[in-house]
Parts: C-alpha cells; sequence; structure tokens
C-alpha cells in the first residue's frame, strides 16, 4: 500500500494539492473548463456561425423592412426588441437543443459526470457557454447603437435595459431549451419542446390572448397568467424601468430550469 | 497526504450492491474488494449486470442499495474524493467527436485538475503510451475506431489514477491492438486496483489475477483463473494416444484405475482416449504411464489437461439466456 503511494507520480500529487484550495475556487474552474470546451464545440461546427449570421440577417430585416425603423423617424430601438420574443423562439432552441442530448447521444455524459464534478458545475458551464454565444450574436448589432446615435439623441439608458431584457430573455428561453435537451437524446424532440415551452410563456402575456382571457375569465386570472409570460417582464425594460421584479422573474425562470435540468440528468441516472 | 483510508489493503470495497430497473434487478447483491496491484476480471454474458456494475462504481448511476468505496472514500457520500482516484473507459469509448484528440486529453486532464506544465506533461505521457502521436491534431470524428477507443483511454489514464475501471476496453480492436492492450494493463496492474469487464474468455487468462463471472446481477465465481479452471470437468483429465491395440481393451484397462472417473474415446484408429479424472489430482497421468510401460503400450501421447475456462463459464452461468443487450 504505502509503496503504491510512493509510486504515485507528479500528476496525482498535484491532484491531490489542488483538493486542499478551497472548493469554490475549483466548482469555478470546473465550470470554465467545461464553458470552455463548450465554446470551442459550437465554433468547431457551424452552428455559432450559422446561429449569429441568422441572428443578424433576420433581426435587420425584421426591424428595418417589417417593422419600417425608418418610418417611425424615431430615435429608439423599440422596433428592434420588439421582435426579440419571436426571433428567440426558433434560435434560441435551436441553439440549446443540443446541450444534454448530444451527450446523452454520444455517452459523453457518462465521462463527464464521472470526473471528480458536480453535476451542477457541468449544467452551469454549459448553460453559460451557451449563453455567451448568444451575448455575442446580441453585441454585433452594436452598428444599430451607433446608427440611432448618429440619426439623432437616444436615450442610451433605454437601449441599454433594452439589451439587459433581451439578454435576460434569451437565458430564459435558453436555460428551458437546457431542461428539454435533458429529457431525451433526440436533439429535434428536444428543439420541439423548448419551443412549445416558450410560446407559452410568450402567449400567456401577449395582449391578443389575453385579451381575449378577460372576455371570460377574471381579472385576477388573466393576470396571474400574464405574471408568467415573459411578454410582461420583457416589456417593462423596454421602456427603460429596470423593475427587479422583472429582473428576478427571468433569473429565477433561469434558475428553476435549471435545477429542473439536475433533477432530470439525476432521474435519467437513476434509470 | 490527505487520504482517508477506512480499510487499508483493498482500494475498492463493493458491499451488497444492488440495483434495480423497473422490477428487474440488474445488479443483485454484489459484493467484492479490490487491492492495489490486482488486476479483476469482470465475465459474464451480456446483461448479465457488468456495466450496470461498473456505472455505479464510478458513481455515474446511484445504487438502489448498497455500499461502496474508493480509496476509503465512499461513492454516494463523499463522491468528488472517490472519482478523483478513478480512471474510467465506459463502455463503446465515448468522447467529443467534434475535438481534436490534443484537445480532448487537455480538457480530461484540466477536468482532473492538472494545469499548466503538469497538464502539457501528463497528456504527453498518454500520447506516447497509447500511440496518438500521428492523429493528435486530428479531429476525433474522422478517427478510425482503433483510435477513438485508445483515445478514451488514453483519458481513462490520464492522471495516473490508483484505481482504473474499464468497460469491455479491448471491444473492436483489431488483436495487435488487443494485444497492447491487455500488456498494458498487465503492467499497470503492479501499481494500481483495475477492474477491466470482458467477455472475451482468453483476455482472462492473459491478464487478470483474478476473475469474478457474473449472471443475472449475481456473482457466481470469483477466483484466480486457475482456481476457476480447477472447476472444469477437464481439469486433471489425461488424453492419452497410442499407435497400436484395441480401443475397447485399453479403455478397459484405464478404468480400472481407482483414479479415473470414466473414459471418452476420442479416436479408433489411432487408439486415442480421454479419462476424466475422479479428483483433480495431478497424478492420474503417472498412474496411466506405469500403466502404458506395463502393458507396453507404444505411446505417442500423453498429456493432462489445465481445464477450459470456457466450459466453466457456460456450466455456470445458465444457458438459452432470455435477455436483451445490455441496459
Amino acid at each position: 500500500m504505502s509503496e503504491a503511494i510512493l509510486e504515485r507520480s507528479a500528476n496525482a500529487q498535484t491532484v491531490t494539492d489542488a483538493s486542499a484550495k478551497p472548493a469554490w475556487t475549483d466548482a469555478l474552474r470546473h465550470i470554465l473548463t467545461i464553458a470552455k470546451r463548450e465554446v470551442s464545440g459550437y465554433f468547431a461546427s457551424p452552428i455559432a456561425y450559422v446561429f449569429i449570421v441568422i441572428f443578424l440577417l433576420l433581426s435587420g430585416f425584421l426591424t428595418f423592412m417589417v417593422a419600417g425603423f425608418f418610418e417611425h423617424g424615431q430615435a429608439n430601438l423599440l422596433s428592434f426588441f420588439a421582435w426579440h420574443p419571436w426571433l428567440y423562439l426558433f434560435l434560441v432552441p435551436a441553439v440549446g437543443m443540443r446541450m444534454w442530448s448530444e451527450e446523452r447521444r454520444l455517452g459523453t455524459m457518462e465521462l463527464l459526470l464521472t470526473m471528480p464534478i458536480t453535476p451542477w458545475q457541468a449544467i452551469v458551464g454549459k448553460f453559460l457557454a451557451s449563453w455567451l454565444i448568444l451575448a455575442l450574436a446580441l453585441a454585433l448589432t452594436f452598428p444599430l447603437v451607433i446608427t440611432v446615435n448618429y440619426l439623432g439623441h437616444p436615450d442610451n439608458g433605454v437601449i441599454f435595459t433594452g439589451y439587459l431584457g433581451s439578454l435576460l430573455l434569451a437565458g430564459a428561453y435558453l436555460s428551458i431549451a437546457a431542461m428539454t435537451s435533458a429529457m431525451t437524446r433526440n436533439q429535434v424532440v428536444s428543439f420541439i419542446l423548448s419551443l412549445v415551452v416558450c410560446l407559452f410563456l410568450i402567449l400567456a402575456g401577449w395582449p391578443p390572448v389575453t385579451d381575449l382571457l378577460t372576455q371570460w375569465a377574471s381579472p385576477w386570472f388573466v393576470q396571474t397568467i400574464a405574471a408568467f409570460s415573459v411578454v410582461t417582464h420583457f416589456d417593462g425594460l423596454q421602456v427603460g424601468v429596470i423593475d427587479s421584479r422583472d429582473v428576478l422573474f427571468f433569473l429565477s425562470v433561469i434558475l428553476f430550469s435549471l435545477f429542473t435540468t439536475s433533477v432530470i440528468l439525476r432521474a435519467h441516472r437513476a434509470g | 497526504m490527505h487520504i482517508r483510508r477506512t480499510n487499508l489493503g483493498s482500494m475498492v470495497t463493493v458491499r451488497n450492491l444492488k440495483k434495480s430497473f423497473g422490477a428487474k434487478w440488474a445488479v443483485d447483491g454484489v459484493s467484492f474488494t479490490v487491492q492495489v496491484g490486482e488486476v479483476l476480471g469482470f465475465l459474464g454474458p451480456n446483461g448479465a449486470g457488468k456495466s450496470t456494475t461498473m456505472r455505479m462504481l464510478t458513481g455515474f448511476i446511484p445504487p438502489s442499495e448498497g455500499e461502496i468505496t474508493v480509496g476509503g472514500f465512499s461513492m454516494l457520500e463523499d463522491p468528488i474524493p472517490a472519482k478523483r482516484l478513478i480512471g474510467y473507459l465506459p463502455e463503446n469509448a465515448p468522447s467529443y467527436t467534434d475535438m481534436t484528440v490534443l484537445g480532448f486529453l487537455r480538457f480530461a486532464a484540466e477536468l482532473r485538475g492538472l494545469r499548466g506544465e503538469a497538464n502539457k506533461r501528463a497528456v504527453h505521457r498518454v500520447v506516447e503510451m497509447c500511440f496518438l502521436e500521428p492523429v493528435i491534431h486530428q479531429s476525433i470524428e474522422t478517427l478510425s475506431k482503433g483510435y477513438r477507443h485508445r483515445t478514451c483511454f488514453a483519458q481513462s489514464i490520464i492522471h495516473d489514477p490508483q484505481v482504473l475501471v474499464l468497460d469491455e476496453p479491448t471491444d473492436g480492436l483489431d488483436p495487435n491492438q488487443k494485444h497492447e492492450v491487455r500488456t498494458l494493463i498487465r503492467k499497470m496492474g503492479e501499481s494500481k486496483a483495475i477492474i477491466f469487464s470482458t467477455h472475451i474468455l482468453e483476455e482472462v487468462e492473459a491478464a487478470c489475477s483474478r476473475a469474478i463471472i457474473i449472471d443475472r446481477g449475481q456473482i457466481v465465481a470469483n477466483g484466480t483463473p486457475e482456481e476457476l479452471k480447477q472447476r472444469s470437468t477437464y481439469a486433471g483429465a489425461v488424453t492419452l494416444r497410442i499407435a497400436d491395440g484395441s480401443v475397447a481393451q485399453v479403455r478397459q484397462k484405464l478404468e480400472q484405475i481407482p483414479a479415473v472417473a470414466k473414459c471418452a474415446v476420442l479416436s479408433t484408429t489411432p487408439v486415442a482416449l480421454r479419462a476424466f479424472a475422479t479428483n483433480n489430482g495431478r497424478d492420474l497421468a503417472r498412474a496411466i504411464g506405469e500403466l502404458a510401460a506395463a502393458e507396453r503400450w507404444k505411446i505417442e501421447e500423453l498429456h493432462t489437461e489445465e481445464g477450459r475456462l470456457d466450459e466453466v463459464f457456460r456450466s455456470i452461468t445458465l444457458p438459452e439466456t432470455k435477455r436483451e443487450g445490455n441496459p
């Protein structure tokens, strides 16, 4: 036994040393390692490029051609952000659908979860990596900010909260896609499931639907349902109001979905 | 050295391990220990519970009942330090196919807490050990099955673990690669506790210091390959071939020897018989030799059988198994 310990190489020594450090730095390192791998995975395949290009093209088309950005003659980005709940509805599940289903299909989940890391570190690392891709695509719409600033005098505070809202919305959708991708090894099933859940979160607070509901349901019921909608909380941020409740709503959707992801993964492993 | 050890001597302890999938018990009360310096072969028909046992041992799936201790750490209560001690090659050797071999190995080393110079050294070491040099910058999806397998194997030994769990490590390899892997396992077994599953019996004889045969989730045999072979009816049997004489006469003479349980005729011209021993003693050959000398038989062949592992395997695992593939 003692011989075996002596025979352990410098490598094994490093592993023992690493365990002596505080747990949170270890956790952070693991999350970063996994996130780094995930981001490089997105760029190794065409997914990241396709997503970014399509997002930019579609948001440009919707803003300028459909919403009539120039015809409004207003120095704001409302006509840009208004489309995001619908644009993300298709694009975000497409980015998130492979997150766990691919791990299940390839069998790498067995490899990942037998590493000396907690499932939470893997879930958070993978989520943050995909969110970073979405944030990158969103950041690449910066010419629009330059344009409105060149053409007029917009309230850049409102533009900032608009971007914040859009980023949180993308994160909320993405966490739902993470959850549904943990349910199946089939990416198409994962895509459709998350699309349906996200669609519900839009429709619950979308004016045409809430107007319809008010005709036969009591107002408190309609309001309760609408409170679950991303649209209700997204709109607040579009007019420049950072209401902590709106931010909390998106963060709790993300936390809840990631927690559910961990429950699904555990249930899957337990058989 | 911060490693606690509650059970000195055995690196891996598994006690009364059970796992049910629905109403079916995939693993039903498995207990064993593995020490450093031991190579334990896990044998069994498909669906016997080998992979499920290994998945529980490595902390991938939680057991329904039972205890697993690795290096003194409980896999259920304190999984991270237990997992740190284990290197694992899952069934079918999965890997991130969109990565290069180098990227994948660096990633695995990083998750094992190896950074900077230590990471580079570790990757370099396993690339050399597993002969991955020619494909190191290639994306894994472009590799042949043998290379993919070795890449995943390299990942399992990247932190020079004290415990190595290998689920069918030679599956899908060509005979040369199989030989290399077996040699590697035997060599590493001197300083590690190794558990590997296989359904190739010659592998057990080639690489294992001990073998466990598992069937329907239960251990049906546990011993060294030699001990297991002793269970064979062939163990200690003597094959005799002589140039002339009558089969019936020779048979009659042989059956008069007290240690001979029964005699089987292998061929009549030339006369060849096999005498099965009553007790697995090695003195049967001498008794037959003396008889032959007295009878002046012209012996062409006389040898003692060692016992056959495949026969033992077939006789203790149930034939005509109505099971599906591995769960």
